[in-house]
This record gives structure tokens, C-alpha cells and sequence, in this order.
């Protein structure tokens, strides 16, 4: 893994101030059916490549990140602040 | 052939040049009865029981890699039956037993070593859990036994047993837990599964699962297709990835779980010891080197290489227990991948599609398993009904509300 990731706030910083959470879901809206609701807290993908993860910045800005992680080979790319992903995402 | 120390004898005074190769590499047919997806010690144990016991002997595994290259080359080796919930403590002891009894069933010297388990415990609530535990296992007609810090003392002398902030204040021992060399389960299982007419097809990659009319009717794979009237899928870190292939989404996360051995040292361990105050496990091989682990770095990964941080962790934690480990050298470190269920406990279960069939989600505790995940998927592929062991490993159960929670932390996801 990067031993630097770079926080969109807080500029390049080392992997260990992060709690990786997983996958980065979207989260249903609360009265979706419950075959909905089962799929998104049960069911993964779980991809070997590029996908996307929440990463929390704990030793840091504390801000909840979109990380891009290769996991074959570890490799981080593009960090998005998490809420302005999801704002750009529901404004576009 | 049997080997046999008659074998040995005869062979050493011939040369040594009658030996045969312990398993055939055969081409793949075009059609078998069963196909197993995945030649680990789950996937060969399974085609050795259905060979053996269950009379179905038109069988192909089917590797990737090399027979063995996975999870079953990579683990502690740590056999054990100290399970608490009912759903999970008579598969592991089913286990357990059929571990007793491999060697001479399947004629190779797989080190099965019943040396003793031992789970430290540091403080009273502790205590109360693992006499719950141990209660529990008796109650199942499992060996167990609560140590004081008396009786620790006099097994393991070099603990910190004056550790301020975690005290060793005693321990629960399964005597006939132990170790077993798990590349000799793999060896074992499949010239016992070839032997018996099981063909074991290496460097052979599943690229697609070919359904017809809702069944499946065989595999794509990069030695061509190989068609199948029954498919079995025990791929454990890439389960997602194959059951993919046939429209399946699994509650399965894969994550990277490291492991380690140190130089070669003059025994000291004499059995397997676990922290109960960090995740940490180790026991010492017949080589000397420290056999130990600890928990899991905490993300998903295909990659089965781990962290630094994890390292560092790990060491940590094994330096608590043991403050000798400070000055050991550590000579190899390695990861596999491991199939994590949603609520740690594992799959073995039919699909929605009628001729295909899952084993997985074994998160990091499959190897003690192998024995007991073979026969029982086996006796699915066979009978198409769950041995009675394993009829709580449902893949629905996250649907129904039927979690095995073995390790009390609730039915969550994100467990780990």
C-alpha cells in the first residue's frame, strides 16, 4: 500500500493515520424493501482490482474520504472528501 | 503404491528409483460427474470423500495454480475443537475426530501433532467467558479443562505473568488440539482423492460458468471447456470472484491475513498458546522456527502480502505474551486470502441454481476445518442434504435472521 496518501484537506500524509472502513456503498434510502436493505449491508462485490473505499481520517482532518484502491496490488489513487462526492453526485 | 517404513527400506536398497509420483497431472476430460472449483485442502478433501465415501468417483478439481499454492500453504497450522455455539462446536469436533484418524486413513504422514491448545485468559469476566466456553464443549462431549495460573505456570513457565495491565491469570486447554503440517493435508488428500480415480487438473483457471435452462452445464477454463453434471465451488478467497461467474453475489469479504516464522530455535513451545488480551496465536515447528499470526490487516485484498503496520502489531502482541520473543528473529512473513463471511462462520449450501453448490466464507479459521468442510461438502454434492453437522452453514442465514455468532461481538457486518 501507498506508505503517503494524499487527504484532499490535510495534503499527503502516512497510510497509518486512516481506518479503512470498506467498501464505498451507497446507503438505501430507509423505507427501501428489504431485499434492498439485505444486498447493501451483507452482499459485496469484493472485487480483485480497482474499486472504491471509505477511509476514514482518524489521525487527521477526521473527514470520511472516497478512496480508489487497487487490491491486487495495493495501490491507492484518487481521494475525494466523501459528503462533497455524494453532494456532486445528487446536484449533477 | 502404500508407503510404508517396509517401502522406505525397499526403495533405499533399490536405488530410490521406483518411487511413483504422488498424484497423476492428467488432461481434463470433456465431462466429469462433479466438478470442484479450487485444489486447496477443502477442494481435495471434498474430492477424497466423495471418492471414498460416497462412491462418486467421476471427479475433477480443478486449480489454478499449483496443487496447494492457496490458503492451505499459508496458515498456523493450528487444529482445534473449542468452538462455543451449537451451530458451530460439532462440525470442529467432527473435524477433529476425522483429523485423529488421517493419517492412516489416507496413508501419508501429514505431522498431526495433538500437543494441546491453550487459550490465556487475563481477568474474571475472561474467566467466566472461557468457562462458559469449556462448559460448553463438554456438554457437546468435547475434552476441555480450566487451568489456573498455578497450573499455566507449570506448562508455560516463560509467559509475563506479572503483567500489570494483563496479568496471566489462567487458561482454558484443549489437550487434544494441536498442529498439523498442512502441506502434507494437501499432498495427503490429493494422492488419496487420485488414487482413487479423482482427477486433479493444476495450471487450469475457471474463466466462466456455463448455465442452461437455470442449471449449470460446465466451465469455461483457460484449458478449455469441461462439462459437469454437478459443480462444487471451494475457492475460498476467490469465491466471490468464481460465483460471480454464475450470477452470485456472496456475503463474503476478502481480506489479507499475514503469518510468520522465526529462525530456528531449540524447543520451547511445546504446545499451541493464544493470547486472550490480543489476537495472537503461535506454536513452534518441528524445524524450531515460532509459527504465529495474529489478527487481520483490515482491508479487502487479492494481494496475500500484508502490511508493515500489521507487522509491527502482531509483534507487539506476541512480545506481551511472551517478552523472550523481543530478541527472536523473524525469518519469513507471508499473507493469504481470507474468504470473510458477514458474521465469521462459514457456507456450506446449495444455490439458487439446482446443480451448484458453495463452500466458503472461512474467514481465517478454515484449515482446522479441512477434514470436516470435505466430508460435509462431499455428503451435499452426494445427497444433496447437509451432514448433520453442518446444517447451520446456510447462505440465507443472513436473510432469516440465523447469524452464528461464535464470536459475540452481534450480527454485524463490517465484523471485521
Amino acid at each position: 500500500m501507498a506508505s503517503l496518501v494524499s487527504c484532499p484537506h490535510c495534503g499527503l500524509r502516512p497510510k497509518e493515520e486512516f481506518t479503512i472502513k470498506g467498501a464505498a456503498l451507497h446507503r438505501p434510502a430507509s423505507d427501501a424493501p428489504s431485499d434492498v436493505w439485505l444486498d447493501h449491508v451483507y452482499l459485496r462485490d469484493n472485487p480483485r482490482g480497482e474499486y472504491e473505499e471509505y477511509w476514514h481520517h482518524t489521525a487527521g482532518c477526521r473527514r470520511w474520504l472516497v478512496v480508489s484502491r487497487n487490491t491486487a496490488t495495493h495501490e491507492t489513487g484518487m481521494v475525494r472528501d466523501a459528503a462533497a462526492a455524494l453532494k456532486a453526485e445528487t446536484t449533477a | 503404491m502404500r508407503y510404508s517404513a517396509l517401502a522406505i527400506l525397499k526403495n533405499a536398497l533399490r536405488g530410490n528409483r521406483d518411487w511413483r509420483p504422488a498424484w497423476r497431472m492428467p488432461d481434463p476430460k470433456p465431462h466429469y460427474d462433479v466438478i470442484i472449483v479450487g485444489g486447496g485442502g477443502h477442494g481435495l478433501a471434498t474430492a477424497y470423500y466423495l471418492a471414498k465415501e460416497f462412491g462418486i468417483r467421476n471427479v475433477a478439481v480443478i486449480e489454478k495454480g499449483y496443487l496447494g499454492s492457496g490458503n492451505v500453504g499459508r496458515n498456523t497450522t493450528i487444529i482445534r475443537s473449542n468452538y462455543l455455539l451449537p451451530g458451530n462446536n460439532p462440525f470442529y469436533e467432527f473435524s477433529l475426530k476425522l483429523w485423529e484418524g488421517l493419517e492412516q486413513d489416507f496413508n501419508f504422514n501429514a505431522m498431526v501433532s495433538q500437543r494441546g491448545v491453550l487459550n490465556l485468559y487475563h481477568s474474571d469476566a475472561q474467566r467466566d467467558a472461557y468457562t462458559r466456553r469449556g462448559n460448553a464443549m463438554r456438554l457437546h462431549g468435547v475434552d476441555a479443562e480450566l487451568l489456573d495460573r498455578a497450573a499455566v505456570r507449570e506448562m508455560v513457565p516463560f509467559l509475563d505473568y506479572e503483567n500489570a495491565r494483563f496479568p496471566v491469570m489462567g487458561g482454558l486447554l484443549q489437550r487434544r488440539g494441536g498442529t498439523v503440517r498442512h502441506d502434507g493435508v494437501a499432498w495427503g488428500y490429493g494422492r488419496g482423492a487420485d488414487s482413487l480415480g479423482v482427477d486433479i487438473i493444476q495450471h487450469c483457471e475457471v474463466t466462466g460458468i456455463r448455465r442452461e435452462n437455470g442449471r449449470v452445464t460446465g466451465v469455461d477454463t483457460t484449458r478449455g471447456f469441461i462439462g459437469c453434471s454437478k459443480l462444487g465451488l471451494a475457492a475460498a478467497g476467490n469465491s466471490s470472484r468464481v460465483a460471480e461467474m454464475a450470477g452470485l453475489k456472496l456475503p463474503i469479504e476478502s481480506h489479507v491475513l499475514q503469518a510468520f516464522v522465526s529462525e530456528g530455535l531449540k524447543p520451547f513451545i511445546d504446545g499451541v498458546v493464544t493470547y486472550g488480551a490480543g489476537h495472537f496465536y503461535i506454536s513452534q515447528s518441528d524445524k524450531g522456527g515460532l509459527v504465529f499470526g495474529g489478527d487481520i490487516d483490515g482491508y479487502n485484498s487479492y494481494a496475500q502480502r500484508g502490511n508493515l503496520a500489521t507487522v509491527e502489531h502482531v509483534a507487539e502482541a506476541g512480545k506481551a505474551m511472551i517478552p523472550a520473543l523481543s530478541r527472536i528473529r523473524v525469518l519469513r512473513s507471508w499473507g493469504g486470502i481470507m474468504d470473510m463471511s458477514m458474521d465469521g462462520s462459514p457456507i456450506i449450501d446449495r444455490t439458487d441454481l439446482d446443480n451448484l453448490y458453495l463452500n466458503a466464507g472461512w474467514c481465517y479459521g478454515g484449515f482446522k476445518a479441512t477434514p470436516a468442510s470435505g466430508y460435509c461438502f462431499a455428503h451435499l454434492l452426494a445427497h444433496n442434504a447437509p451432514h448433520p453437522t453442518a446444517t447451520a452453514f446456510r447462505l440465507d442465514r443472513f436473510a432469516r435472521g440465523l447469524m452464528i455468532d461464535e464470536r459475540g461481538a452481534g450480527a454485524q457486518p463490517n465484523l471485521h
